[in-house]
């Protein structure tokens, strides 16, 4: 079966006033693929997830969704895609049941086909015996559960998701990602997700880095990591620029200060760890040696750490 | 995998409003304060001010045909309960999208006026129903039923709640908290209502009428819900009380009303498509 790409951009910018908040955006997501968009909040996920959903009208550049312009097609492509929102989306006086209901309502579903589907998913997302139940009075993971539910009543091709597992704790992270998996083998689902958390990211098939409104890196996550290098070795020090001087004329390594740790990958790190210390008494204060981590390639993508306190804090 | 092969759901704006009016009505239900609130305030007013204020108004012209002001005010206190309900139930656009319900509509491959209508349709019928409640008490008012009046005041009442639920949807979309809509209310609402005739009558506006009286006569006369509440008088009382120096006949009152709620109609969805801050929470 040779169908379109579930999301094909191109050239996709968008500016709120004179901030650009996505630039120049160019990708394509396959069908049936779980992909996700990881980047540091402000990075322009958020935007890039209302354009997506239709919530805020496209600007400039071309997308395509389910093989459906974004521009014009808006209708036909809210149909056919679900949307599970950062923010709750649920109404906290309606049950579990009613919820769903009054999705499914917005969307043409009716009678007994509403009554069969909604069962289903009930009974997928465990919710059979909370069914009467008021949203008010769940836990946030079983919230979760129910916006999951809801966004799905339509069968939509395509599941986007906002940062999904914001609020819950690990288990209900674990189970969230067990639900999603089953939706795609059982429904055929393609899932598109933001997040800003690295572990969470590792878990798709495939990764947009987005900083700054940019696509820094695109690939899976082992791809990613292995474009990084051998090993990494991280090192704090009283001397960061001192010591990165040092280890680049006298011992040939590329090392780089990123705020106030020196970095620098290498194959066969552990063979290094000793001669750094050695070489540069007193100027070592912890070192480490590791596999690079999706940090690590965000870390060699921008030049700076993930969790960077942003100076601007202006998220429109 | 062949159900995603299924051509995608047809959408139906007619059932997907219904399902939101269906909403607004269990939401009501489920939350008593409001029930109480909105039933508790117009009927204390009613009963307040009519007691309170009928000696002052017993001296008065229109005191003088014999009406007592618990009868004269019943019929504002009619359209004051409408006001209400629906002001309620134009705060709820407010939570709605700051509690994030909205947005799961507002991508929903249904139009926009669909959505509107769900939200008027069902505050509408809050209000009327409240409407309805507190006209029960006529009961203890010195009045003739009719029964085609009757249901003629209740076509009225679905007119006036109408205009007024669109008229709180037009001023509530693009307000991001509710203390803002206050202001909106305390700014438009409640001298909407309070210069609508429902309070005190219209006052002279000849050349001899002093022009405080001359401007208010013009502003009531312009106020639209005017004839909502004369309408409703009409139909309870018959002939209107000597006191009011305009009377709008009964055929204005209805034609003023559908204006005003197929207007107010279409300023709310026309609201509807723009987009506000709000969406973006």
């Amino acid at each position: 079966m040779n169908a379109p790409a579930a999301i094909r951009l191109e050239n996709l910018s968008h500016s709120y006033g004179r901030r650009q908040a996505l630039v120049d955006l160019s990708l394509s997501i396959r069908s049936g693929e779980i992909f996700s968009f990881l980047g540091p909040n402000g990075g322009g996920k958020t935007t890039l997830f209302r354009i997506l959903s239709t919530l805020i009208p496209q600007q400039t550049g071309t997308a395509e969704i389910l093989g459906l312009n974004l521009r014009s097609d808006t209708t036909k492509i809210r149909r056919r895609i679900g949307v599970v929102f950062q923010a709750p989306s649920l109404d906290r006086k309606l049950t579990v049941a009613e919820n769903i209901q009054q999705q499914a309502a917005l969307y043409g579903l009716f009678g007994a086909e509403l009554r069969r589907r909604r069962d289903e998913l009930l009974d997928q997302f465990a919710l059979k015996d909370r069914a009467r139940e008021r949203v008010e009075k769940l836990s946030g993971g079983l919230r979760r559960r129910v916006e999951l539910a809801k966004g799905m009543i339509h069968r939509p091709e395509l599941l986007l998701l906002d940062e999904p597992s914001t609020g819950l704790d690990p288990g209900a992270r674990a189970d969230l990602w067990e639900y999603l998996e089953r939706a795609r083998q059982e429904n055929g689902v393609t899932i598109v997700l933001t997040t800003h958390l690295l572990e969470e990211a590792d878990k798709a098939d495939r990764i947009a880095i987005l900083n700054e409104g940019k696509l820094v890196a695109l690939d899976t996550p082992d791809g990613l990591r292995s474009s990084v290098g051998g090993d990494m070795i991280v090192i704090e020090s009283p001397a960061a620029e001192e010591l990165a001087a040092g280890l680049r004329s006298r011992l040939s390594l590329a090392a780089q200060v990123v705020e106030g740790t020196v970095r620098l990958e290498t194959p066969a790190g552990h063979q290094w760890i000793a001669r750094i210390v050695e070489e540069f008494p007193g100027r070592v204060g912890a070192i480490r040696l590791g596999k690079p981590t999706l940090e690590d390639v965000f870390i060699a993508r921008t030049g700076h750490r993930f969790w960077r306190e942003r100076q601007e804090a202006s998220r429109a | 995998m062949p159900e995603i092969l299924m051509p995608p759901l047809a959408p139906q704006p007619l059932r997907a409003s219904a399902s939101l009016a269906w909403r607004e009505i269990i939401r009501f239900l489920r939350q008593p304060n409001r029930i109480v609130g909105s039933i508790g305030t117009p009927v204390l007013f009613w009963l307040l001010f009519g007691t309170g204020l009928n000696n002052s108004f017993k001296l008065s012209a229109a005191g003088a045909s014999g009406t007592s002001f618990l009868e004269y005010y019943f019929a504002g206190s009619l359209v004051l309960i409408l006001l209400f309900t629906s002001i309620f139930t134009s705060i709820s656009i407010i939570e709605d999208r700051r509690e994030g319900f909205l947005q799961g509509v507002l991508v929903a491959p249904i139009p926009r006026w669909s959505i509107v209508l769900g939200k008027v349709w069902g505050g509408s019928c809050i209000a009327l129903f409240q409407g309805l409640i507190f006209l029960l008490l006529a009961l203890t008012l010195d009045i003739e039923w009719r029964p085609l009046a009757l249901l003629q005041l209740v076509g009225l009442l679905v007119l006036t709640s109408l205009a007024l639920t669109s008229l709180g949807f037009f001023f509530a979309w693009r307000t991001d908290s509710s203390q803002g809509f206050h202001a909106i209310m305390n700014l438009v609402l409640m001298p909407l209502w309070l210069l609508s005739g429902g309070f005190f009558p219209i006052p002279a506006g000849n050349a001899a009428a002093p022009w405080s009286d001359r401007l208010l006569h013009v502003a009531m006369r312009a106020n639209p819900l005017t004839y909502a509440v004369a309408g409703a008088r009409h139909l309870l009382e018959g002939p209107s009380p000597a006191a009011a120096a305009f009377t709008p006949g009964l055929a204005t009152c209805w034609g003023v009303t559908l204006a005003f709620s197929v207007l107010a109609f279409a300023a709310a969805v026309w609201v509807s498509g723009q987009r506000t801050q709000g969406d973006l929470l």
